[in-house]
């Protein structure tokens, strides 16, 4: 069976009318498979499963220490890997990682293994498009579509490329900042936003900063989905479980899903 | 063409560099390598960052020959006296040019990371005499090491901020800085301390450091009778005062080698990899987790490299050599004894080597430049308690 492709799979239920929810989980911290089954259970269309990386610039204290805990006990990307495969979630699952992973490995050896894992997309947010052509190349090849982010801070000319190379999704950055819960939405989410919609008809989700069921509904009447991980994976932490974590991704689709189109 | 010259445009020495950051620093990026790069050909910049490292910074540094070691060695010791520079080391030349940078940009706030605290006391004190404001990041291990540091960059009005991720040292510390850099890039310049990061750093601080070098290739030809020093050596963290050094003799005949820590020699014993925005040597794990180093020296704890430094050593232009704990701590005494000046931990690894293989790899009546890169009022405490008795 051929992998779900990310860009086609979300671009369907996009034009369906339904608004996108993806949540992102840390791979390799305690029960995350069975917390992955548990967000699709409650309407994710597709997860994020980040492969922990040592020093992940990108990330806040939440997703730090995930990742640190993951990484002390043991998780390796190809362990989390194989773990994707065996699940076979039914939704399209994208890998977050940081570029060091996937070249430490060789980008061929690591785009072959993610398509022979079921995985449809990768998003590394140390890769900026001038660094990512070969990387894009690869993943093209072996039908893994790599999601590029866009930022508050990147001009008009540069937007025009981002949302032409990447694949999947545009990845919109809400914030100037790293990953992390915040009190309100920032406004610069809705304005990243409304700047990408305007340059693209692939997907825009909004991640970075969106916590909580009315910042997820605020941020999609604008983008067409939403990205929440910090929340989620402060629920891992604290031990809440699949119970927890299907209990707050099935309070997020509902917010969402009430926004009449 | 000279061997240590501009990068390509997309910031790479042969393979190693380049720019691997978030989106978000993109346009921080860009705008940096432009304003470095119309100030590095402006002559009234230039200027005004020699004045300051002439007129406060202490510049020229001189070098001094080493009388009494050399007869001990049977090599003639010339050494480049950083430890002279204003704030103790070869910090302040980088920082003089950066916290200029920062003014040229309109941002009005520095944010630096520190290991041994020498690029964090040097910026706060450029930030001082330029009134910006400086706020540094430092590990938690580090912020207890070299309590001393933290206590002067306090005194200069800075603020630091200790970092309890990860190892809780300079890596770490870098780590926060770049988080921080996302949040308040508009308003904040990164003052990075040594020749990495992403481009154009690593060429950047290479250029605000060559006056070492300049002045070195100088110096010596006169000392020399018009001849340069058989090897140059100097030791090699992220390697700038390594990068600034040999940037001045990397068109001689000169042999240059680096000598890294061997808890933390990146060249030696890693393997490309990417972190803190460059690719370079990076010592790593089987999967390419980052791992930590671990040395006597603050300033040298750090698991990867300068992109240039693996470049040269690629194309085996400079010779990358380590030294233990042990034969550091013994040449700092010895130099201490012998001289009348107490080396860093830092440099006392170039002197380590130079120690050991005098005679040996370095054939005797050979002529040597070792970059003096800090003194050791810094690193007094952490000596003491090794040695035993305490201060």
């Amino acid at each position: 069976m051929p992998n779900l492709s990310l860009e086609a799979s979300l671009t369907q239920s996009r034009d369906s009318g339904k608004k996108l929810l993806v949540p992102y989980v840390t791979g390799g911290l305690g029960d995350w498979v069975e917390i992955v089954h548990a967000v699709i259970d409650a309407g994710a269309d597709a997860v994020e499963v980040g492969i922990p990386f040592s020093d992940p610039i990108m990330d806040g204290p939440t997703i730090q220490e995930a990742s640190q805990r993951a990484i002390e006990g043991g998780a390796t990307p190809t362990g989390i890997l194989s773990e994707i495969k065996k699940a076979d979630f039914g939704v399209p699952i994208a890998v977050m990682t940081y570029y060091n992973i996937v070249y430490h490995a060789g980008h061929q050896r690591f785009a072959s293994t993610l398509s022979d894992c079921g995985i449809s997309g990768s998003i590394i947010p140390d890769l900026q498009l001038d660094e990512a052509r070969e990387w894009i190349a690869q993943a093209d090849s072996s039908g893994i579509d790599n999601v590029l982010l866009a930022a508050p801070s990147t001009p008009t000319q540069r937007i025009k490329a981002l949302v032409d190379a990447t694949r999947g999704f545009i990845y919109g950055v809400g914030l100037m900042g790293v990953t992390g819960e915040r009190a309100s939405l920032s406004s610069s989410s809705t304005e990243v936003a409304r700047v990408l919609k305007a340059h693209t008809t692939k997907p825009v989700l909004i991640g970075v900063g969106v916590s909580n069921p009315s910042q997820a509904e605020e941020v999609v009447r604008i983008a067409d989905g939403a990205i929440v991980g910090s929340a989620l994976v402060r629920r891992m932490l604290e031990g809440q479980g699949p119970s927890g974590a299907y209990a707050f991704i099935s309070e997020l689709r509902k917010a969402i899903d009430s926004l009449k189109p | 063409m000279s061997l240590m010259n501009t990068p390509s445009s997309s910031g790479r020495f042969g393979d190693f560099g380049g720019r691997f950051v978030p989106e978000s620093l993109m346009p921080a990026c860009l705008e940096l390598e432009e304003v470095f790069n119309q100030a590095w050909n402006d002559p009234e910049f230039l200027g005004e960052y020699h004045r300051i490292l002439r007129e406060y910074g202490g510049r020229p540094t001189p070098v001094t020959r080493l009388g009494r070691l050399s007869s001990h060695l049977g090599v003639e010791v010339l050494i480049k006296r950083e430890d002279l520079a204003h704030t103790g080391s070869h910090k302040i030349n980088n920082v003089i040019g950066q916290a200029l940078l920062t003014k040229r940009m309109g941002k009005k706030r520095m944010i630096a990371e520190t290991g041994a605290g020498q690029h964090g006391v040097a910026t706060a004190t450029a930030a001082a005499l330029l009134g910006l404001e400086c706020v540094v990041y430092m590990g938690e291990v580090d912020v207890k090491r070299q309590a001393l540091n933290v206590f002067r960059m306090k005194l200069l009005g800075a603020d630091v901020i200790p970092v309890s991720s990860g190892s809780r040292t300079l890596k770490d510390a870098i780590n926060e800085a770049m988080r921080e850099w996302v949040t308040s890039v508009e308003s904040t310049h990164y003052c990075i301390g040594s020749v990495m990061g992403p481009h154009p750093y690593p060429y950047m601080v290479r250029q605000f450091q060559r006056i070492i070098g300049d002045e070195a290739y100088e110096q010596t030809r006169v000392m020399l009778d018009g001849e340069v020093p058989d090897y140059v050596v100097a030791c090699v963290g992220g390697g700038s005062n390594a990068a600034g050094t040999f940037a001045g003799f990397i068109d001689s005949r000169s042999r240059l080698i680096g000598v890294e820590p061997e808890g933390g020699a990146a060249i030696n014993n890693g393997i490309p990899g990417i972190v803190h925005g460059m690719r370079s040597n990076l010592l790593q794990d089987d999967v390419g987790q980052v791992l930590e180093a671990h040395s006597i020296s603050a300033g040298l704890d750090y698991p990867g490299v300068g992109p240039e430094h693996s470049y040269l050593s690629s194309i085996g232009r400079a010779e990358y050599v380590t030294a233990c704990d042990q034969e550091v701590l013994e040449a700092l005494q010895l130099v201490s004894r012998l001289e009348g000046i107490i080396p860093a931990l830092e440099p006392a690894h170039a002197m380590a080597w130079l120690i050991r293989e005098a005679g040996k790899k370095i054939p005797a009546g050979s002529t040597v430049l070792v970059t003096m890169s800090g003194r050791g009022d810094k690193d007094a405490e952490t000596v003491a308690e090794i040695l035993g008795g305490g201060i």
